[in-house]
């Protein structure tokens, strides 16, 4: 019995933590997607840019964690809009498929530009000691890395919550989500709003690559490696569903980890069969004749 | 322009343009005898971006899935020469039959999706099967992939032989057969329907169109074209590997197809002949480096050139006969 409890903590602590990296990692793809329906391939980029910058400033430069960290942020936030303003521009009137190419294509450049950086081997990714510790839960020992993730998540959750339903700023959001021509009808600035929550999201994406860089390892093809992961919580989500984002990533994370660690030879599979499933019975209606 | 085939103007010179290609190809074969390895997989690569083409450029299907049915043709092949059957024609019109099986098992609900479902869905398929072919490892080899593949003499006459004559001209004879069909059905008014299909999907259904089944129709050829394409790679290479299935063989097609220009009949194989030269030439560099070519190219193709090459080309000739006319 306790067997079966020590595998439960385990289940739900890592996958919890592994989905709380995605949650952060593809929320800023939710929002993005729900305002200005374009399909970006190529936000896994601005998270394993996150993730590389926090590595090179820890073990290069010496860093501690948390401000490696912060910078990440604000150089991913920075790039991201600089992105935004040179591509990103062209693509709010384009064809889904225009759309699908040039952020495939902004993808490919990322990884190459990435190579170019740092070499083509994965980078470090040992804890700081004060995280790879563990504690002690009473049934089963974890490492303090991912108790960690779980509470930044948690505060993430909250500090989204609040910024998407408590202010303003989270109002004109969702009313460019729900209705765009109606949200400019009424004096909202879309495209100023869109810019703004882009750079967020990637700000976003930057802070679960840079924390969870653990989990998911810097290297070259990280934007491709973690691209399905990421697109199968936005599809699962729906366009700008944030509050049911948090709450996809943590069961994407604890249904891959569970079947993984239960089912290694085909634990693997269980989250594609889940993902069509989903899809299918939730989109079939969509186009009927 | 996109879709309309081939301008009316250019069709009374190119009565069969498939000679023109078979053509060019032996071109090759004379001119360069030591390269007709590369060759015959340019002409594969050809015929599988061909019906990517057919489903994304012709019915506006964007999957990132394609290469499941490449690799169910080649795994098939594989397969069946292993266990005993090894007259080639056969074995690969026996695997697009799978290909065509397969296409018609998951059509009919990966059809009724759009956008990022579809997507989603494609990409998910293609996971699956590569997962499935990976731990499969008593029937695909997994990792090590499938060896010990062998065939029959073409019609009984004409050896696989080491410099790949045998399976150059098979190849060019393929692809010839593949743009005649492929070329028949874009210009019947079954082709029209799906170019309608994919202009406006609503409109087409509210005239009465099968929508549904013009789709399905599309995607069981593309399906079957593919796999036969996988088929000719394990006939003429005598291996197969994992990466048949892998999502990188579909992104690459769709990189050939959108660099050649999708939606036209002749940009699948000029935008394959395009990329493979380029990658052919600078394949000793960096592969890292070779993803800034890739990546340039998509962005500069989505950016300044819609059409691809033969878009350019058009706009090229247009302007050309603008200023002779003027």
């Amino acid at each position: 019995m306790s067997d079966f409890a020590a595998s439960l903590i385990f289940i739900v602590l890592y996958g919890l933590s592994f989905g709380m990296v995605l949650f952060a990692i593809s929320i800023g793809l939710v929002i993005t997607m729900g305002l200005m329906r374009v399909l970006n391939m190529a936000h896994g980029f601005f998270a394993a840019l996150g993730a590389y910058v926090t590595v090179w400033l820890m073990f290069q430069q010496g860093a501690p964690l948390w401000l490696s960290v912060v910078v990440a942020c604000v150089v991913v936030t920075l790039l991201s809009i600089l992105i935004e303003r040179t591509f990103f521009r062209h693509l709010y009137t384009a064809a889904q498929l225009d759309q699908v190419l040039l952020t495939i294509g902004l993808a490919f450049l990322g990884a190459a530009f990435l190579n170019l950086l740092f070499g083509p081997n994965p980078q470090p990714s040992t804890l700081p000691s004060s995280l790879a510790a563990n504690v002690d839960l009473g049934i089963r020992t974890v490492q303090l890395y991912r108790l960690f993730i779980v509470v930044l998540g948690a505060c993430l959750m909250l500090g989204l919550w609040w910024l998407f339903d408590k202010t303003d700023f989270g109002a004109r959001v969702r009313a460019a989500v729900d209705n765009r021509r109606m949200a400019e009808a009424v004096g909202i600035d879309v495209d100023r709003l869109f810019a703004i929550t882009f750079a967020l999201g990637c700000c976003l994406a930057a802070l679960g690559g840079a924390v969870g860089y653990a989990m998911l390892p810097p290297e070259p093809m990280y934007p491709f490696k973690y691209l399905v992961i990421i697109l199968i919580v936005v599809a699962l989500t729906g366009f700008g569903n944030i509050k049911s984002g948090a709450f996809i990533a943590a069961s994407v994370g604890i249904v891959d980890t569970g079947a993984r660690f239960l089912a290694p030879t085909y634990g693997s599979f269980v989250i594609y069969v889940f993902l069509i499933g989903m899809m299918v019975s939730r989109h079939l209606r969509m186009a009927e004749p | 322009m996109t879709g309309n085939a081939t301008p009316s103007r250019m069709r009374k010179y190119l009565l069969f343009p498939e000679l023109w290609i078979a053509a060019a190809a032996l071109l090759w074969f004379v001119l360069f005898p030591d390269q007709l390895s590369f060759g015959t997989s340019v002409l594969v690569t050809a015929i599988f971006v061909m019906s990517l083409d057919l489903v994304l450029g012709y019915a506006g299907v964007v999957t990132l899935g394609h290469a499941l049915f490449f690799g169910f043709g080649a795994y098939a092949a594989g397969l069946i020469s292993i266990y005993g059957w090894n007259e080639p024609i056969s074995v690969a019109v026996a695997a697009s039959a799978v290909g065509a099986t397969v296409a018609l098992a998951t059509g009919p609900f990966v059809l009724r999706l759009r956008e990022l479902p579809l997507l989603m869905v494609t990409l998910a398929l293609g996971a699956i099967a590569f997962e499935a072919a990976n731990k499969a490892t008593w029937l695909t080899g997994g990792d090590d992939g499938l060896v010990g593949i062998e065939f029959k003499p073409v019609l009984g006459l004409f050896e696989w032989t080491l410099s790949s004559d045998t399976a150059y001209v098979y190849a060019v004879c393929w692809l010839c057969v593949c743009l005649y069909i492929a070329r028949r059905i874009v210009n019947s008014s079954f082709g029209l329907a799906v170019v309608g299909v994919r202009e406006n999907f609503w409109r087409m259904a509210l005239l009465g169109a099968p929508v549904q089944r013009h789709l399905l129709r599309i995607y069981v050829i593309g399906g079957a074209l593919a796999a036969l394409a996988g088929a000719l790679s394990v006939e003429t290479v005598r291996f197969v590997g994992l990466s048949v299935l892998s999502v990188d063989t579909s992104i690459a097609a769709l990189v050939m197809l959108v660099v050649g220009g999708v939606g036209r009949l002749y940009g699948a194989l000029i935008g394959t002949v395009a990329y493979m030269l380029v990658h052919h030439v600078a394949a000793q560099i960096n592969p890292y480096h070779w993803m800034f070519v890739i990546g340039a190219l998509l962005v500069a193709v989505v950016m300044y050139a819609r059409g691809g090459l033969l878009g350019l080309a058009e706009t090229l000739a247009a302007s050309v006969t603008r200023v002779r006319g003027a």
